[in-house]
């Protein structure tokens, strides 16, 4: 579904992804592992055409992704949830759902959109018309999820979904994304939470100095501890 | 209030391996070599008078550099510090016939207790607020001037003080003399800078360095920062009183501009032009400036225009000034080897 | 919950109002020396509040603060720290283009020569040294000139604590330092926080439960303002309501 292939990346003079090559299969959830600073944030971010010198090649459905502008991914089917969930604080919990419909396709209608998201996320739920801001870190975080589900896209980039959450919201959170998979999305999941993700995920792919270094099942890297310990020190 | 989520601080990835604002090997001698440099400037310049006034503007952004790029406060009312010393300077010399020492000391005290007052107003609000409380009060001080006709001699400046020579018991200064002038004034402002530059590396220094980047850090480890900053208001206005009394000196009259905002706009744009945060920046800013100014009024009437455009490319593509950028470049290069 | 004789912090009653707004209510508990306590509780319970009326950000508006016996309820914030009480930030506060050595050294000046504008600052030793010993003390002697903001996040959270060491705290209060670190970092982070527990008392939120095992004998639950359970981890974990509202099924791992 989503094929990287020698990617390389650069901040200003940093040469931060050195070719690295990953492919994301439909209906699975691939996790992304690897230390801080390994490349994970920078390679879900060039994906999402928000880093401005790249090179290689990035294709989704066939289609090239980094001859695009950054907008253009939304229309084909890609959401992103990013490390710092961006939602905006002043507008109601209704209002950012509605910011993720905006150039959704025609068949989908605000109404019953919304209330499926409701249904999927009962804190939500409650929360319709309270403010973002007053939210806590968690409910923010379902809600920048929701919003990047509520247009249906085909594969969906999440960046760190656990990082400080609590851990009855992080357990939802995960059967929230087996939901997903068994509803036929796809997801790309970044975490450092390395038990939990590779709980979850079908295959896990471990990055380091901004390349591939280990590719395999989740089950198969949850069992071997050497790996772990050298690329993601569990 | 809540925070909105727990941002992972990134690093810009272009921020130098060394601080650039490292109290280094070379801050030992930061103000004798400025000093140097500007002893050789009446020399390079086209006229005395610009270069004396190149030392009175470098000082007033020097003075003003100490609040903006040290202690990272934007204030747009300094005029009020440089005309008050520029005021009570001539007021003392033409009313009360006091020597020019005198009435210059009074004058930088005077202003400085005016720094004071304003200070302690201004320092409660931060940012935007602050910038425009101290343009506010700077043109109070201007609207009293306007008022005070017979003390300030009102929309037509202050006149009838003219200083010829100064009198040091030893030996008199020959003041009309543009040399003279020159060393006298920097004598002045080479002393300011000594003096500026001990209180930047003394551990004050470091504590207005640490409000401006970060105030509520500074807080938590216990720094008293609104008195702090309003210590370094106080020194500001100090300085720029004093740069306000040489000009005075200088002109031997004192426009009722002295008190405007444009004065004030002055200040900024020097120190942004040479370098905020830099010991020598603003002198750079203030020499160019005042080049650029003579230059370019030569050429078109529009001079104005095109000064504004020059400093919007400056903070387009110069942001660290022209002294800053090119320190910058030079750490660089010595973190390089 | 077993009564601890000589506390070194003791709150009581300790609440704090926003207008109509309870971010905290009836917080009663008491800190033994030399102990490392955890914090826990769903954003928003009030976590971030109770830190800030620990270390005088805020003040109470209901119950009293004693620390070491005496009554904080009036002393103003700077003077927190000096008599032994530093706070470490969630989201990294620090002083960016100063270098790591240049922000600990700041921090440690602050007890000493705040108004002082006429030594040279790079005479006074005494503050260098002591930084520097702070620096090696959070594994940080290797970026002692970098500037701040240049360090990689786990050294920036590193870096965060060697500032609040500068005041030599009796009491440290560590408001989830290892946001956003790796397993690997986190590992560090937890011996790091070991060793500065030996010679101290540490009150920690955090969110990351094999962590807080490893490290804390005793944990604070707050939930909506009020501490609703106090005790061993094991004792936590095995609470109901805790489970409810916070840990979850999994005993806060987070995974079915």
């Amino acid at each position: 579904m989503l094929e990287i292939d020698r990617l390389d990346a650069w901040y200003g003079p940093s040469h931060v992804l050195h070719g690295l090559s990953l492919e994301v299969r439909p209906g699975e959830i691939l996790a992304l592992v690897g230390r801080n600073g390994a490349g994970k944030t920078t390679t879900m971010k060039a994906v999402m055409g928000l880093i401005p010198k790249v090179a290689g090649s990035v294709r989704f459905l066939g289609e090239d992704l980094l001859g695009r502008p950054a907008h253009a991914r939304f229309p084909l089917g890609l959401a992103y949830v990013p490390e710092d969930r961006r939602i905006v604080p002043g507008l109601t919990v209704r209002e950012n759902l509605k910011l993720g419909l905006l150039r959704a396709p025609a068949s989908i209608k605000e109404g019953p959109a919304i209330a499926e998201i409701a249904e999927t996320f009962p804190r939500l739920a409650e929360r319709l018309d309270q403010t973002a801001v007053t939210m806590s870190g968690g409910e923010q975080q379902m809600l920048a999820i929701a919003r990047a589900m509520i247009a249906r896209p085909k594969l969906i980039l999440l960046d760190e979904p656990s990082e400080g959450i609590m851990p009855v919201l992080v357990e939802e959170m995960g059967r929230l994304f087996v939901a997903l998979r068994e509803r036929g999305v796809t997801l790309l999941l970044v975490e450092q939470n390395v038990e939990w993700a590779l709980n979850l995920a079908d295959r896990a792919v471990i990055i380091d100095q901004g390349a591939v270094v280990h590719e395999s099942s989740a089950a198969a890297l949850r069992a071997d501890t050497a790996i772990q310990d050298r690329y993601c020190a569990v | 209030m809540q925070t909105l989520d727990q941002t992972v601080v990134e690093a810009p990835p272009t921020v130098p391996r060394r601080s650039p604002i490292a109290l280094g090997g070379v801050s030992r001698w930061r103000a004798p070599l400025s000093i140097l440099a500007l002893l050789a400037l009446p020399f390079l310049l086209p006229s005395q008078a610009l270069a004396v006034n190149v030392l009175i503007y470098g000082l007033y952004a020097v003075g003003y550099n100490l609040l903006y790029g040290y202690t990272g406060l934007l204030s747009f009312g300094h005029a009020a510090f440089f005309g008050t010393g520029a005021y009570l300077t001539g007021i003392g010399i033409g009313a009360f016939g006091l020597h020019p020492l005198l009435a210059m000391a009074l004058a930088v005290v005077a202003a400085s207790g005016l720094a004071l007052v304003i200070g302690t107003v201004s320092i409660r609000s931060r940012g935007i607020y602050f910038a425009m409380v101290t343009l506010a009060l700077a043109q109070l001080v201007y609207y009293v001037a306007l008022q005070a006709s017979s003390w300030t001699g009102g929309e037509n400046g202050l006149r009838g003080f003219t200083v010829s020579a100064i009198d040091l018991g030893i030996v008199s200064l020959d003041i009309l003399n543009p040399l003279t002038k020159y060393l006298f004034v920097l004598a002045f402002v080479g002393a300011a800078l000594a003096l500026i530059s001990r209180i930047l590396a003394s551990p004050f220094g470091a504590v207005i360095e640490a409000i401006r980047e970060n105030e509520t850090r500074a807080r938590a480890c216990g720094f008293d920062v609104e008195r702090t900053k309003l210590l370094a208001f106080v020194l500001s206005g100090l300085f720029c009183g004093l740069a306000g009394a040489l000009s005075a000196i200088h002109l031997s009259i004192v426009p009722l501009d002295s008190l405007a905002y444009h004065t004030s706009g002055t200040a900024v744009v020097m120190t942004l032009v040479g370098g905020a945060g830099t010991f020598f920046g603003p002198f750079v800013g203030a020499l160019t400036v005042l080049v650029l100014e003579d230059v370019l009024s030569l050429w078109t009437p529009h001079w104005q225009l095109a000064l504004g455009s020059v400093f919007i490319l400056f903070v387009l593509f110069l942001p660290r000034g022209l002294w800053g950028t090119a320190l910058g470049r030079l750490t660089a290069l010595r973190g390089r080897r | 919950m077993n009564p601890v004789s000589n506390p070194i912090l003791e709150v009581e009653n300790l609440g704090r109002r926003f207008g109509a707004f309870t971010a905290l209510e009836g917080v009663s508990a008491a800190f033994g020396e030399g102990r490392i306590t955890a914090i826990i509780g769903p954003n928003g319970a009030g976590k971030s509040t109770f830190f800030n009326l620990l270390s005088g950000a805020l003040k109470p508006t209901s119950g009293s603060l004693r620390f070491s016996g005496r009554d904080m309820s009036r002393v103003p914030q700077a003077r927190f720290a000096h008599l032994g009480i530093a706070r470490s930030y969630q989201i990294t506060n620090l002083f960016p283009r100063l270098t790591a050595h240049e922000n600990v050294r700041t921090a440690i000046q602050a007890r000493t020569h705040r108004y002082d504008f006429w030594s040279r600052r790079d005479a006074l030793t005494g503050l260098g040294t002591r930084a520097d010993e702070i620096l090696d003390a959070v594994g940080l002697s290797g970026r002692r000139d970098r500037p701040a903001a240049s360090l990689a996040h786990g050294e920036q959270r590193a870096l965060e604590i060697g500032i609040s060491l500068a005041a030599d705290p009796k009491l440290l209060l560590l408001d989830e330092p290892t946001a956003g670190m790796g397993p690997e970092e986190t590992k560090e982070m937890v011996a790091l926080l070991r060793r500065l527990g030996e010679s101290r008392t540490i009150l920690l939120v955090e969110h990351k439960m094999k962590m807080i095992l490893g490290l804390s004998e005793r944990i604070l639950v707050l939930h909506h303002g009020r501490l609703i359970a106090d005790g061993t981890p094991s004792e936590i974990q095995a609470d109901r309501e805790v489970r409810r509202v916070y840990l979850g099924q999994s005993g806060g791992y987070g995974h079915a």
